[in-house]
């Protein structure tokens, strides 16, 4: 019988070893992927825009001159 | 520099502070959901972000990026909520997708949920980091200033970040190799 070698051990060593500590150009393509995803994630709740809610909350915000009023009267008090 | 700044604001005049505001919602809301991985109370954030900005307005220096200011303010309220409620309760898996405006395709959205769970295994201050770094478009310094922390330290932040990111990505795509099962039996421990 022919003396066969195993390969098997030696590649799971290698896998192994790559995903504790991957070599720098797969490193750079996950960081790379990892930035992608981020601002993809990112980017869709900004391109949502602004809801209704906030527009309004902006809109019925009262104006400074009110505001002003208010914290007089509280200081006064 | 910073894509999401709506630049600065040079007076406190009513009309240019709520269209500076308005401009920072969109941004706000990304922010407050990597925050709270729950869109609902990341909503709720910005509520009380806004309305906490328009009472405290005389402490915003005309001039500086309103942009950052909110984001402080947003970054200081959901640390104070955060130690009294602990880690809101993340949306289910998949709702998040859900309520994405461009669905994603299947294969693209395992990725995209997959991202989404590591990224929240990350703690809470090189999540931020991160955020603020990476997509929201700040500068290391300006995410200093909203977190309060030195430059150095945001930098560190980033890297380690970026590291347990490739770590936790790395490890799910060799749990994905498939029909690979002599290799997956090796990484298992198995036998079979």
């Amino acid at each position: 019988m022919k003396e066969r070698k195993s390969l098997r051990p030696e590649s799971a060593v290698q896998v192994r070893s790559s995903s504790a500590r991957p070599d720098p150009a797969l490193n750079r393509e996950i960081q790379t992927k990892i930035g992608q995803q981020l601002r993809a994630i990112y980017d869709d709740v900004v391109d949502q825009g602004v809801p209704d809610r906030f527009a309004e909350l902006l809109r019925n915000l009262d104006s400074q001159a009110a505001r002003a009023k208010i914290a007089d009267k509280d200081a006064g008090e | 520099m910073s894509r999401s700044a709506p630049g600065s604001v040079t007076s406190r005049d009513d009309a240019s502070v709520r269209e500076a505001m308005l401009a920072a919602v969109p941004s706000l809301r990304a922010f407050a959901i990597s925050l709270s991985a729950n869109v609902d109370r990341a909503d709720d954030l910005v509520q009380e972000t806004l309305l906490r900005a328009w009472a405290n307005l005389d402490s915003f220096e005309p001039g500086t990026n309103m942009s950052a200011w909110l984001f402080t303010i947003l970054r200081n309220l959901f640390r104070s909520e955060y130690r009294k409620r602990r880690r809101e309760v993340p949306d289910s898996d998949g709702a998040y997708a859900d309520s994405m405006k461009t669905q994603p395709e299947q294969a693209s959205r395992v990725e995209f949920e997959e991202f989404r769970e590591a990224l929240n295994k990350l703690p809470a201050d090189q999540r931020e980091a991160l955020v603020l770094v990476g997509a929201s478009g700040f500068s290391y310094e300006e995410a200093a200033e909203i977190c309060g922390c030195a430059v150095g330290t945001i930098k560190s932040r980033v890297n380690r970040a970026r590291t347990r990111l490739a770590e936790l990505l790395a490890i799910e795509s060799i749990e994905d190799l498939g029909p690979d099962r002599e290799l997956r039996a090796v990484f298992s421990g198995g036998g079979n």
